[in-house]
């Protein structure tokens, strides 16, 4: 202890002072160039919510400024006891888990196509992007155009006259259709991702070894790529959680396919009311983050390995 | 793993099929919009006679060129400003050894996990009060909780692909750390960069919440929150084949992107995990 507050005391020179000068400046450098990314990251996402969290405790509506009034957690108590919110709850719950799970089958399918696929691999993998890159909203018109009483081919082919966006269910099955169709591709590369880090000698051994297709399919590939399982899991339950778009354009909202960010959004923009709407945000997001601390704590998912090497 | 010819025929028929299911409805939408006039509501998946109507009518509707305009400003702008930044970030975290690292991607990584509509809600409060409602800057600030997090893990990747050997050679020569950086990192990185920027684009071209939360003119509105307030030709026309005709032309950018740097993109969505 005494040869270090010595040395501290009075700086002698070290075998490497050169080195230690070094760190120094790497510290610094470190910081510096990261502080602007980080600073920007707590200005856009960090204080908005802070400051939702503060507008969740008013009764405030905006075209009614005077009547601000501080009420505590009473706009929490409104929703939580309202129907409305717990209905569209569970819209949102339905499409999150129908979604990811198909998501997850077709995406696992695609994955072992492109994985195997040596003839038009790079167009195989062109086309699959586009479904990915495209327009959210683009797709929804899409998909609502094609199922449309008025304009779609899908009644043609199918010799039905059915009002598919009339009833909850039939609009409920467009919605999720054309939302799977949009981001199974992202699921299916990180599954590919995975699906390469698989050693072919495990395969090879238990095919010698006499198991069947299915047989290495759940003891071998999907064990050995659990990790990449979890994290495309994650990453589309929670984008699921949040769905908007879809919904939004196919239906607005009618017919018992509101989602819950869809609930926010019509409180805040459509009536204005910013406290209601505040507090909807705050538990939207305090739903996402107990998702994440599901994923995370509960089943050990491994996010630094998304983009580790 | 050998595939023997049976199998190489099932994988061509399920290659086939995935490429089809993921066309389609980008096919069915190319269609539509060249459906002319009454055209749009034969019920057919193919119009039963082509036109360039649906195109003429939407370049001459202010509502979507500004929309264009706004779309493609904002996006670029956020996009750029998210990669310079994520850049250094990315650098640090890869490159440097400095306490509270880890920290910088943990928080990356948990912004990117916000709800959009728990950004916006208060935004649209906030934007009003200050004046950047229905401005460029106020989407493109809100765009930067989107695309950023993204970058910078994406571009912290690529930096740690590149073997450190360069530089360390470079500052044995005598290079300073932000010569290294400047000389040797920045080129060699240059096509992680761009692929970083191709992604964050994709997502800022995609944005919907906010375009629709925090506009409400043709000043700032992008594309995607203006197709919902498009009407046809006339006022009495239904806005089916406009739509479809505005929608293909804000996909083939993207499309055009995606058939040019396929490998990249997926190298840059999967860590470079996946070869070939």
């Amino acid at each position: 202890m005494s040869t270090i507050a010595a040395s501290r005391a009075k700086p002698k020179p070290k075998p490497t002072p050169h080195l230690s000068d070094r760190a120094k400046a790497e510290r610094r450098l470190g910081w510096l160039l990261s502080a602007p990314a980080v600073a920007v990251l707590l200005l856009v996402a960090a204080y908005p919510i802070l400051n939702a969290a503060y507008l969740s405790l008013f009764d405030y509506r905006l075209t009614d400024p005077g009547s601000r009034a501080f009420i505590w957690f009473k706009n929490y108590q409104v929703i939580l006891t309202d129907n409305i919110w717990w209905g569209d709850f569970a819209t949102t719950l339905f499409i999150t888990v129908v979604t990811v799970a198909l998501e997850f089958a077709i995406g696992l399918g695609f994955a072992m196509v492109m994985n195997r696929t040596f003839v038009g691999r790079g167009f195989v993998r062109t086309a699959i992007l586009v479904p990915y890159a495209i327009i959210t909203v683009v797709a929804a018109y899409s998909w609502q155009y094609a199922f449309a009483n008025d304009t779609g081919f899908v009644n043609t082919w199918l010799g039905t006259n059915l009002d598919w966006f009339g009833g909850r269910w039939s609009a409920l099955f467009v919605i999720c259709l054309s939302e799977v169709w949009k981001t199974t591709p992202f699921i299916s590369l990180l599954l590919l991702a995975g699906l390469a880090q698989v050693p072919d000698e495990l395969e090879e051994a238990a095919l010698v070894d006499g198991a069947s297709w299915w047989q290495r399919l759940w003891r071998v590939t999907l064990p050995n790529m659990q990790g990449a399982i979890m994290v495309a899991l994650l990453f589309r339950t929670v984008d699921a959680w949040r769905i908007f778009d879809n919904p939004f354009v196919m239906t607005g909202g009618s017919n018992g396919t509101e989602t819950v960010s869809i609930l926010a959004y019509r409180q805040t923009v459509g009536r204005t009311e910013i406290g209601l709407g505040s507090a909807m945000s705050i538990l939207l997001f305090l739903s996402v983050a107990l998702i994440c601390f599901i994923f995370i704590k509960l089943l050990r998912t491994d996010v630094g390995r998304v983009t580790k090497t | 793993m050998r595939t023997s010819k049976r199998a190489r025929i099932w994988l061509g028929v399920a290659a086939i099929a995935v490429v089809v299911w993921a066309l389609m409805p980008v096919v069915w939408i190319v269609s539509l919009s060249f459906k002319h006039g009454d055209d749009i509501d034969n019920k057919q998946f193919w119009p039963t006679q082509w036109s360039w109507d649906n195109y003429k009518t939407v370049f001459g509707t202010d509502l979507f060129t500004s929309a264009l305009r706004n779309s493609l400003g904002i996006s670029l702008i956020a996009t750029t400003v998210s990669v310079v930044l994520a850049m250094f970030a990315a650098y640090a975290v890869a490159r440097l050894d400095f306490p509270g690292k880890r920290w910088v991607l943990v928080s990356a990584l948990a912004v990117s996990m916000f709800p959009a509509i728990s950004i916006a809600t208060p935004l649209f409060n906030l934007w009003r009060e200050i004046g950047l409602y229905d401005t460029w800057a106020g989407l493109v600030i809100p765009y930067l909780a989107l695309t950023l997090p993204l970058s910078m893990w994406t571009l912290t990747s690529f930096f740690r692909q590149i073997p450190r050997d360069l530089e360390q050679a470079a500052q044995v020569d005598g290079a300073t750390t932000w010569q290294a950086f400047r000389r040797i990192l920045v080129p060699l990185a240059a096509p992680g960069v761009f692929t970083t920027a191709i992604l964050a684009f994709f997502i800022a071209w995609n944005d919907f919440v906010f375009g629709i939360t925090l506009t409400s003119t043709d000043k700032a509105r992008p594309v995607p929150a203006a197709l919902a307030f498009f009407s046809g030709a006339s006022e009495f026309q239904q806005p089916t084949a406009a739509i479809a005709a505005a929608s293909v032309v804000v996909t083939i950018p993207v499309v055009v992107l995606v058939m040019l740097f396929q490998r990249r993109i997926v190298a840059g969505l999967t860590g470079g995990a996946v070869k070939g």
